[in-house]
């Protein structure tokens, strides 16, 4: 049992953490999701007493870990996979870490077995792939045959057998009623580990929940609704129908549209009140990444902005058109739930998500200098500006061309394909 | 208990590092070698020498001039010793491990410190015994007032060089920041201080100026060092408790990384 309560660390004017507090039960894989720098790894320093919090305090079975009796015993860890002296042998280093925690040399070549290291157990290990150290650092958390286990990030550089296994060894461990925290910031990997998360972005907490609860907690559920193709006025009607009835209606690409906000029968009825026939009406259920990258979005540290390539772009000769972008690449900031079908194009986020940013030019409209009143199928037929830009602002994202009417920001990114 | 394990898993990393066997040898070669090699220059200019050298002629320093070359190997020793850990990131492992941090940061010394103390004795004995074959007829022997003295001083002289180091290290954990400064430091500026008329007061209170002192048999004519031999490796030892002191405070206060 992990216990962190208001825990809060400061680096000078930077806070890493702030006022963090939760639980991590035996029992179960707890996942600890978070964007790069979002204060995971100081969390679990913190946990295990290298880090001093600025303050609140955490507790392992209600100890301070530094003074945990025969801690090494009752905790392991996995903290940084590359943590080892490249000249040491896989064997020597877990070795050294063994007789640091008064483990007999016998369990060293046993965990070296379990984690599948024996071959190369007397190489040294500045050889090892980006795996090869993963396993060798799981191998150092599992040595004292711990209660408590930390992860942070253990799934890093592993192929996709390796993946495999981390994921039933956290399972397995936990079903022995170990208390076992996984770090991550994948969350389509948790999704498939975790019994419960913890999710946390600028150093503070999001979603303590288990991981059923924080999917239907924030996923969007949606409806896909298709009128006849052959008959465009029914879509219409329809659309206005269900607008009016308080549903919130977004067309997608292939002519379907995507209904928040009604239940099902009720957007049969409305479709039945209207006269509109439909060939389709299908549940469906917004993915966990979409529902995570929909939480942390305010609190991503590392954004990617559009690369305006401002001091590279020559000026085109008159008529040239730059290169067209490559379909599916190059749209920062934007987060793409499943396809309605292979082929399909994202569609614009359900509502109270924030507007996807404007892709740059790899990928997206809103290529400053287009030609007001001309409504643009493809934004690249514009010439290109003359003046470099400047920096395009992350957020808010800046107004969509003045021809596009607002709506016309949900189909967007067709127009880069 | 825990020392005894820390001391235990200490043994297996150091000898388990290229590190530690070439920075060492590095130090018995370069102090024994170079140390031969003054020695038989020394010899061969003997007789051109003025009546006032010949009478501050100290064969037993002579053969220790090495050291002041070897000196800087033991120094890496020491520096990588400690910084290893930070560099590699082991030290998280290491402090997660053993919490208690004074205990891991003695423990670890006194390993290094070990085994630097007897491969320092060894290289001591071993470079005055060929300095004094390479002297000739002006050899001083082993028996000599004074003499034994100072080879085992000069033993202690290059282990707490090491020991500094260490220390410095652990306060600063870079390792390339460490050498950086001990480096030029015992090398040149130690040197320069302790050689311009103006610093030479400050600059013999200096840990290798002062430490040195220890294996001078013959003292210069106009010596007015105020300190003697063992004065001399007292005032090194207490630069050496500073660093440690400070190296341990730092690890104590400080995040782990």
């Amino acid at each position: 049992m992990i216990e962190a309560v208001g825990l809060t660390k400061r680096y000078g004017d930077k806070t890493a953490v702030y006022n963090l507090s939760f639980q991590v039960r035996p029992g179960a894989v707890t996942g600890f999701l978070g964007p790069n720098g979002s204060g995971k790894s100081t969390t679990m320093r913190m946990i295990l007493g290298l880090d001093n919090p600025t303050a609140g305090h955490v507790t392992i079975g209600g100890y301070p870990y530094r003074r945990l009796p025969n801690a090494p015993r009752q905790v392991g860890a996995l903290l940084d996979a590359k943590a080892v002296h490249g000249g040491r042998s896989a064997r020597n280093h877990l070795l050294s870490l063994a007789q640091l925690s008064g483990i007999p040399a016998r369990r060293v070549d046993e965990v070296l077995g379990v984690v599948g290291l024996h071959d190369v157990a007397r190489r040294r290990s500045k050889g090892f792939s980006l795996g090869m150290g993963q396993r060798l650092g799981i191998a150092a958390a599992l040595l004292g045959d711990p209660q408590v286990l930390l992860f942070d990030e253990p799934v890093n550089g592993l192929d996709p057998e390796g993946i495999l296994w981390v994921r039933n060894l956290m399972k397995a461990l936990a079903a022995e009623g170990r208390t076992v925290f996984v770090s991550s910031h994948l969350m389509s990997e948790m999704a498939l580990t975790a019994d419960h998360l913890i999710v946390i972005g600028r150093g503070q907490l999001l979603a303590d929940m288990s991981i059923t609860d924080f999917i239907s907690a924030n996923s969007a559920d949606f409806a896909r609704v298709r009128t006849p193709d052959t008959e465009p006025q029914q879509r219409e009607k329809l659309s206005s129908a269900l607008t009016e009835a308080g549903g919130h209606v977004l067309p997608e690409q292939d002519g379907a549209l995507r209904v928040t906000g009604l239940p099902l029968p009720r957007i049969s009825d409305i479709a039945h009140d209207a006269d509109v026939r439909l060939w389709e009406l299908s549940p469906h259920q917004a993915s966990l990444e979409e529902a995570y990258m929909r939480m942390t979005q305010g609190a991503v540290d590392y954004r990617s902005t559009d690369d305006q390539k401002a001091g590279l772009q020559q000026p085109l000769p008159p008529g040239a058109q730059p290169p067209m972008p490559v379909p599916g690449q190059g749209q920062p900031g934007w987060y793409a739930p499943p396809p309605p079908q292979p082929g399909g194009q994202p569609f614009a986020p359900p509502q109270g998500a924030p507007v996807p940013p404007p892709a740059g030019p790899y990928g997206a409209p809103g290529v400053p200098g287009a030609a007001p009143g001309v409504p643009a199928p493809n934004p690249y037929a514009q010439p290109a500006p003359q003046a470099p830009q400047g920096p395009a602002p992350v957020a808010p994202p800046p107004a969509a061309p003045p021809s596009a009417p607002s709506s016309a920001d949900l189909t967007k990114p067709e127009d880069a394909r | 208990m825990t020392a005894a394990q820390v001391v235990r898993s200490e043994w297996t990393k150091i000898r388990s590092v290229a590190s530690t066997v070439w920075t060492l040898s590095l130090a018995v070669v370069v102090t024994i070698a170079l140390g031969m090699l003054i020695a038989a220059l020394s010899r061969s200019e003997f007789d051109s020498m003025s009546s006032r050298d010949r009478l501050a002629f100290d064969p037993t320093f002579i053969s220790f001039a090495g050291m002041s070359l070897g000196q800087l190997a033991m120094i890496v020793f020491g520096v990588l010793v400690v910084s290893n850990e930070y560099s590699t990131g082991m030290i998280r492992a290491s402090l997660a491990a053993v919490p208690q941090r004074g205990t891991f940061l003695f423990s670890k010394l006194a390993v290094a410190t070990a085994l630097a103390l007897v491969v320092s004795l060894a290289t001591s004995f071993a470079a005055f015994f060929l300095g004094q074959a390479m002297l000739g007829e002006h050899r001083a022997s082993i028996g000599d007032d004074g003499v034994l003295r100072a080879v085992i001083g000069g033993g202690l002289y290059m282990t707490l060089i090491a020991l500094f180091s260490m220390g410095v290290a652990a306060m600063l954990r870079s390792p390339m920041l460490s050498l950086g400064i001990l480096m030029p430091f015992f090398f040149l500026i130690s040197n320069i201080l302790g050689n311009v008329d103006a610093t030479k007061k400050i600059g013999r209170f200096l840990p290798d100026q002062a430490g040195s002192k220890i294996m001078q048999v013959v003292p210069p004519l106009d010596d007015d060092t105020p300190y003697g031999p063992w004065g001399g490796l007292g005032i090194m030892a207490l630069w050496v408790v500073a660093a440690l002191i400070g190296g341990h405070v730092l690890l104590k206060r400080r995040d782990a990384q």
